[in-house]
């Protein structure tokens, strides 16, 4: 047995009805002995010399030395913490063989020396090879992702959405996918640190005790908690009665990505915080003001890509319009039947504007254009003529005043309570994070704070750069500082204390929904480095310093709770994934005024910069994240880094070149980075991205990217005017994955790649995919008949309802154990995702329309790759199947290069990594890892369609259309892939194959493919449209 | 038009005057048994002895780390190592061309060159021989692609073109070194009997299989010789036929085109009839055998690469022509890639490499003298290079999906095992100029006109 099974299989776990074993601290207290070296070489010459279960004892010897205990503080062997080279993103895989003596010592609980025996009677539920489900939820920004982990043996390897959960209906999104990755980070920091030094829970109990007990005596007064937004109903609880403890202490929340903007527009129109939520399933209009609401990160887009998706089929109902005007071009505004780009600055303009027209008397004259003028005129006909079935949406970013006057807009036109709803707000402690921030950074200066907890959250990188936190945090005099994180980060280097957190997916916990409803979140795996949840150090800050994670959020719901079926209660709750009766109820409220100040928006003649949040790394928080730096972003299709987005106008002026270097000066603070030209980007204005350039991520986020924080200040967190761009001179690599953005080619040929056409021409002309199909049996090798098996395999993918939130990527990378291969490879044009979503752009660069079209292999009946291989290595299936060996593979690449749509991966190097154990837990057991020299490529989850037949034929059934879905089809929040039996006519599959709007990629080679698609249709209003073509030809 | 060795057909004779059996023995058998060891010998052996230590440092790395050390990639999975992989085959074409084909048709004129223009071709086959064995993934199991009987009771993919270019190749390479062999062996013997050095004796004893010249032997040896070249004559056609649908069978535009076959074979001889030019000019020059190799033979395969440019001239224009009579998309995107991509300069350089500089061959100057033979015919090996280069990577680059699209850079492990393989082509000639005749013996006395006389009596 491997040392990480064991360690795996071993740890005592929870089903529902058990208890989480007590994780009380194991190690004896390290004495700071004499300092000898120890390096790589030496640790594994010792481990090498022993064998067999001498093995273990070796390691217990060896952390018993000084020397080991040095080398664990150091978080990484030594070597690898000066390696700096970038190109070594993908040699770290290499080193991590370290981890091997470092996992066997910090990993779980110890084993016994003694010969233990295999299961005598199998525990209930755990079937050796078949994987459980367990229900719980991942928090981003205080929002919940209802999910389902799947767990084989207690190792979680996979995060799904939870079907059954209002805010998930199946659907997943990128961050919640990837968290998995996370846990199993082997970055992540092991121990608890005391300025550097390896601590035990023990020593920091201690530490913590007399400057504790001193603040009792003052209430509290030098007590400061600063927290990431809290949407959790017990640790807020927890947090308020350390407030009543201590009645002086404050607790703080920051976060970077925060919604401060929303909380003020709410406030502002109100006069107090509410929730906005929307029922999109019932909105024929929908107006974007600068949000991007279908893709993760913005609270509901899960529920939200599911509902627009069901509006948007031409076959069924009407289907809605959506109008996006924005400045960032988004995946959102890619979806859009009319998207107007327009500066940041001007959105509240072209609000007040609409205000204006729809009866408001906002304001707004003046500095929109001619063509944004007849934009909002035609808008505010929609709206009216769908009083009650409209809805305008405005993102985070913009101000106060302009959710105030959306609110407003929303109110006038009778959607609240149809299209948009009010709730309580989801945040436990809705405050301007800003100021709350800035207060506490006062409080720091003037002196006042003796002990600052910073729970979650890295303010010293994040902060806005006005408020220096990271020099506050250094050179003010707080004797004691604690940070308890996931990463040794940035703050942590900053703090006296570091106590490494526990992961989500290994801590107790509870957070609400978009919608208010509550999850709780289950452990489903015991802390891999013995860490603390956020819960267990407010307990201690409460005095309870023996609660476990679960008895406080189980106390906290029993109280909430207190019949005498809590039991059950809790059971069912833990089972679903919610506690019912959670959820918020509508709210009415009153608009308190319709005149909303203007903002100060500064000279909208100078350049304007946009501050946003990365599409994959989010604030910073998944830096070290692998999977989501190589997720290609929706539009750009760029991984591993940030750069700066101008609009192709802008760039001409300028004299711009993709990958050219810019400085960029915002009130005296330079940044120098590397810019991109994004079609559709507004001119006079450039887009940055947060959370690159960490300094203290780990091996992948390390110095990857630009840090774009010290540009960012409080008083304009998201966009501001009179930034200054100047040429740095020379370039920067970028990798970009999709190697042309267009279907039209250099010789004025459009290719048919996604077919596409306005609701009216498809009407008139419903199959206008379809004339390229050749005939049946145009082929010199006599045909197989698949219509008589019993299963064929097919997939349709509804073009239309893609909104390319790329999670099917991330569900595929997960499920298939597929590589990360690092920017370098990425650039080479070797990344490994078996699906990909290509963008593409079409017509005026300065505001084009753009599709996606999600790729994965097409299965082809008659397969160009299997005819040319030399080995059959790739071969087809009775049930259509183009199957892989990857066995058999010697590594031709012909197949590759005979394949028309690219979807074959060939692992060029050993990208996988073989070594790091935290990683051999997390991969799927049911799918071959592959090693360095084999062409790979997507099965339709082979695997899982073997898993259903066995099942089915134990049954003596077939398989039933909808209980057999792949991992992107799954994930997908669109439904937009569908994969099915073709040879059941009443099939979902069959039934999206029968549709007009159904053709094959490249149809006309005769590849006859499996994976169809559905043409796209959009629905642009007809007013605009000739507006559009005018200024076209204009 | 002075020069005396002219006769009545205004082209120079195939021999020099003055030269008797024994004198022609005397000068080739002494390049190898006598004159002491050239220090221009030593230099340019050392250097290619260098080059191909680095060919073998470059092939350890790469079997180490994996092809990801390349310049390969998706969409471009094929790069240098089969672009030079069809170069080297291509090369090796003239030396079965001038001594099969060119036996069948009593052209004695080839009797000259063709002992080393046959190793040539068995060199050129080895270096090609090596790329589809290192472009593997696994090159461990590169013996898969073999009809071996094993456990799994599974063969190769017939319908493959890999496969049959396993069986093309691994033939063309038998059936060249046999032949070259036999027709080594009258001359072995003669080093055998004039070596002085007992070592070398021996070795050329051994190697000369007992040929003691009797009429039995002379019998048998021209039987076997003759059936030889009626077994390799077809190879001249058929292999780079089978190379050539490595590609025409896939459904790449500008791979997928019935052409090739015919293409690819013109373009081998090209080639081929190139690298004979590039290396027998600097060895008569050096070994002053200008009146063995005399301007007949330069003049001759300047024709032969005439007319086989003018071939493959076709072939760019028919390539063309169908690009965009086809009326396909995407093959007429291929054409316009080559004319205005990425990749363009690249394809004009080919077209002014192998169409419109050859043409001063049209002129008997360029024909004759041997410094413009030898560096037009550097120019059609680099031409011939590109064409591979063009065909493989340029196909590849932009293919069906515009998002699938992408460049491919060599990388220096690329250069270095090309570099390597023309090193160890180097090499191999030394070692062969020096330890073996280079020039046949037995059949250049044939030439003579005492031949005439001897067969007449």
């Amino acid at each position: 047995m491997t040392v990480e099974t064991q360690l795996a299989t071993s740890v005592p776990q929870r089903s529902s009805n058990n208890k989480m074993e007590d994780n009380k601290p194991h190690r004896e207290d390290v004495c700071p002995g004499k300092k000898h070296k120890l390096d790589l070489k030496t640790a594994h010459a010792q481990i090498a010399a022993t064998k067999g279960p001498e093995y273990w004892r070796s390691l217990e010897e060896l952390a018993g030395s000084s020397e080991f205990q040095e080398m664990m503080h150091r978080e990484f062997p030594k070597g690898a913490s000066e390696w700096l080279d970038a190109v070594s993103r993908r040699g770290f895989l290499k080193l991590m063989g370290a981890s091997l003596a470092l996992a066997g010592m910090t990993a779980c609980t110890k084993q016994p020396l003694e010969p233990i025996v295999p299961y005598v009677r199998q525990p209930e539920e755990v079937i050796p090879g078949r994987p459980m489900f367990f229900a719980t939820a991942f928090t981003l920004s205080g929002y919940a992702s209802p999910i389902l982990v799947e767990s084989h043996l207690y190792r979680p390897t996979k995060i799904e959405g939870n079907e059954k959960h209002p805010a998930s209906l199946g659907g997943t999104d990128i961050f919640a996918q990837a968290s998995i990755l996370g846990m199993y980070d082997p970055d992540r920091s092991q121990t608890i640190a005391h300025l550097g030094d390896v601590r035990t829970w023990g020593n920091f109990l201690e530490a913590i005790r007399g400057p504790l007990s001193a603040q009792k005596a003052v209430q509290g007064a030098g007590i400061r908690i600063l927290t990431r937004t809290v949407s959790s109903p017990a640790l807020a609880d927890q947090l308020r009665s350390v407030l009543k403890l201590y009645l002086q202490a404050k607790w703080h929340v920051y976060e970077p990505v925060n919604r401060d903007n929303v909380l003020e527009g709410a406030k502002m129109a109100f006069g107090q915080p509410v929730e906005t939520q929307y029922r999109l399933e019932n909105a024929d209009v929908i107006v974007s003001l600068d949000a991007d609401f279908l893709y993760a990160g913005f609270p509901g887009s899960t529920r939200y890509i599911r509902d627009f998706a069901k509006r948007r089929n031409p076959d069924a109902g009407e289907m809605s319009r959506l109008y996006v005007i924005e400045s960032t071009p988004t995946s959102t505004g890619a979806k859009a039947d009319h998207r107007l780009s327009l500066p940041s600055v001007k959105v509240e303009a072209f609000a007040r504007a609409l205000g204006s027209v729809l009866g408001m008397n906002s304001g707004g004259d003046g500095v929109l254009d001619r063509d944004q003028a007849k934009y909002v005129a035609a808008i505010a006909r929609e709206l009216q003529s769908h009083r009650g079935s409209s809805a305008v949406i405005v993102g985070d970013h913009q101000s106060p005043s302009v959710h105030a006057l959306a609110h407003a807009v929303n109110q006038a036109l009778g959607n609240i309570g149809r299209t948009v709803v009010y709730t309580d707000p989801v945040d436990a402690n809705p405050v301007n994070q800003t100021d709350s921030l800035k207060d506490l950074v006062a409080d720091m200066r003037a002196g006042k704070v003796d002990m600052l907890f910073i729970m979650g959250g890295n303010p010293a990188y994040d902060a806005p750069a006005d408020l220096n936190f990271a020099d506050a945090l250094k050179n003010t005099n707080i004797p004691m500082r604690v940070h308890l994180g996931l990463y040794q980060d940035e703050t942590a280097e900053l703090c006296h204390w570091h106590v490494n957190e526990a992961h989500y997916l290994e801590s107790w916990g509870d957070t609400r929904a978009y919608d208010g409803t509550v999850s709780i979140v289950q452990p489903l795996i015991a802390p891999l480095y013995n860490g603390k949840s956020a819960y267990e150090l407010t307990a201690l800050l409460a005095g309870q310093a023996e609660a476990t994670g679960h008895e406080i959020v189980q106390g906290y719901w029993q109280k909430q709770h207190p019949g005498a079926d809590f039991d059950a209660f809790w059971r069912k709750s833990l089972h679903d994934g919610w506690l019912a009766g959670t959820t918020f109820t509508p709210k009415s409220v009153n608009l308190k005024s319709a005149a909303f100040p203007p903002s100060a928006v500064g000279d909208i003649k100078s350049i304007e910069i946009n501050f946003r949040r990365d599409p994959s790394v989010y604030d910073g928080q998944f830096s070290n994240n692998g999977w989501l730096q190589e997720l290609p972003k929706p539009m750009s299709k760029m991984t591993w880094d940030n750069p700066v987005l101008v609009g192709p106008a802008m760039a001409a002026r300028m004299g711009l070149k993709t990958e050219d270097l810019v400085t960029l000066e915002l009130n005296g603070k330079k940044v120098t980075a590397p810019i991109w030209i994004q079609a559709g980007h507004p001119d006079n204005s450039i887009t940055v991205f947060l959370g690159y350039g960490r300094r203290r991520a780990g091996r992948a986020g390390t110095g990857t990217g630009f840090d774009m924080y010290p540009l960012r200040s409080s008083a304009t967190p998201w966009f501001t005017t009179g930034v200054s761009i100047s040429k740095a001179g020379g370039m920067y690599i970028l990798a970009s994955t999709q190697g042309y953005q267009t279907m039209d080619t250099g010789d004025g040929v459009t290719r048919p790649i996604v077919r596409t056409r306005s609701l009216e021409e498809y009407r008139k002309e419903p199959d206008f995919a379809q004339d390229d199909k050749p005939p049946a049996g145009l082929t010199l090798y006599p045909g197989y008949n698949y219509r008589s098996e019993p299963y064929a395999w097919g997939m349709a993918i509804d073009l239309n309802a893609c909104v390319g939130c790329n999670n099917c990527i991330l569900a595929c990378q997960s499920e298939n154990n597929i590589p990360v291969v690092g920017k370098e490879q990425c650039n080479k044009g070797r990344h490994m995702h078996w699906i990909r979503v290509d963008a593409y752009y079409q017509g005026d660069r300065d505001n084009p329309k753009a599709y996606f079209q999600p790729v994965p292999c097409m299965q082809c009946e008659n397969a160009p790759c299997e005819l040319v291989c030399p080995v059959g290595a790739t071969t087809h299936s009775s049930e259509g199947l183009n199957d892989m060996v990857y066995n058999r593979c010697v590594g031709t690449r012909y197949c590759s290069n005979n394949c028309p749509y690219k979807v074959r991966r060939f692992n060029f190097l050993l990208f996988q990594d073989w070594e790091t154990p935290q990683l051999k837990m997390m991969r799927n057991p049911d799918v071959t890892v592959r090693s360095r020299g084999v062409m790979e490529k997507c099965t339709y989850c082979i695997q899982r369609i073997t898993q259903h037949r066995i099942d089915s034929e134990r049954e003596d059934r077939k398989i039933q259309d909808g209980e057999l879905q792949t991992a992107c089809q799954q994930s997908c929040p669109a439904n937009a892939i569908v994969f099915g039996n073709i040879n059941d006519p009443n099939s979902q599959v069959s039934k999206l194959k029968a549709n007009a709007r159904n053709y094959g990629l490249l149809q006309d080679l005769n590849t006859r493919p499996r994976t169809t698609y559905l043409a796209e249709i959009r629905n642009p209003n007809p007013e605009l449209e000739g507006q559009r073509s005018t200024a076209e030809h204009g | 038009m002075d020069d005396p060795t002219q006769v009545e057909t205004g082209r120079a004779p195939v021999i020099g005057p003055g030269y008797t059996f024994g004198t022609i023995t005397d000068k080739i058998s002494s390049i190898v048994l006598t004159r002491p060891t050239s220090t221009g010998w030593l230099i340019g052996f050392g250097i290619s002895f260098l080059i191909v230590m680095v060919l073998l440092y470059a092939i350890g790395y790469l079997f180490l780390r994996g092809v990801g050390i390349w310049g390969v990639n998706i969409p471009v999975g094929w790069g240098f190592a089969i672009v030079n992989f069809v170069w080297w085959i291509g090369i090796g074409h003239a030396g079965t061309l001038i001594s099969a084909i060119l036996l069948l048709l009593r052209q004695s004129w080839r009797n000259s060159i063709n002992r080393f223009a046959e190793a040539m071709t068995l060199f050129a086959v080895a270096c090609a021989g090596l790329f589809p064995l290192l472009h593997l993934g696994r090159p461990w199991l590169f013996y898969w692609l073999f009809p071996y009987p094993n456990s799994m009771n599974y063969w190769p993919q017939f319908r493959s073109p890999l496969v049959w270019d396993v069986f093309a190749v691994s033939t063309y390479f038998t059936i060249s070194l046999v032949f070259w062999f036999i027709g080594l062996i009258p001359d072995l013997a003669t080093l055998r009997d004039r070596a002085q050095n007992r070592i070398a004796q021996i070795v050329y004893g051994m190697l000369a299989m007992g040929w003691r010249g009797s009429a039995r032997h002379w019998h048998r040896y021209e039987t076997a010789y003759l059936l030889l070249a009626g077994l390799a004559t077809p190879l001249v056609l058929s292999v780079h036929t089978v190379v050539s649908f490595d590609f025409a069978i896939g459904i790449v535009p500008g791979w997928h085109t019935t052409i090739f076959p015919p293409y690819f074979v013109a373009g081998a001889i090209y080639s081929g009839f190139a690298m004979v030019l590039v290396l027998a000019i600097p060895i008569r020059k050096f070994y002053g055998v200008e009146d063995f190799i005399t301007e007949r033979h330069l003049e001759n395969s300047a024709m032969v690469m005439l007319a086989t440019g003018l071939i493959v001239a076709y072939g760019y224009v028919m390539e063309g022509f169908m690009n965009w009579y086809s009326g396909n998309v995407y093959e007429n995107y291929n054409l316009w890639n080559r004319l205005h991509g990425p990749y363009a300069p690249w394809y004009y350089a080919l077209l002014f490499c192998n169409i419109v500089l050859p043409q001063v061959l049209w002129i008997r100057k360029f024909r004759t003298q041997p410094l413009w033979l030898f560096l037009v015919s550097l120019d059609v090996l680099l031409g011939m290079w590109l064409e591979r280069f063009i065909i493989v990577v340029v196909s590849l680059h932009r293919d069906f999906l515009n998002s699938s699209w992408g460049m491919y850079y060599p990388t220096r492990w690329d250069w270095a095992i090309f570099i390597g393989t023309i090193g160890m082509f180097a090499a191999a000639m030394f070692l062969f100029i020096r330890i073996l005749p280079m020039i046949s013996i037995f059949e250049l006395r044939t030439l003579l006109p005492e031949a005439e006389e001897v067969k007449s009596e």
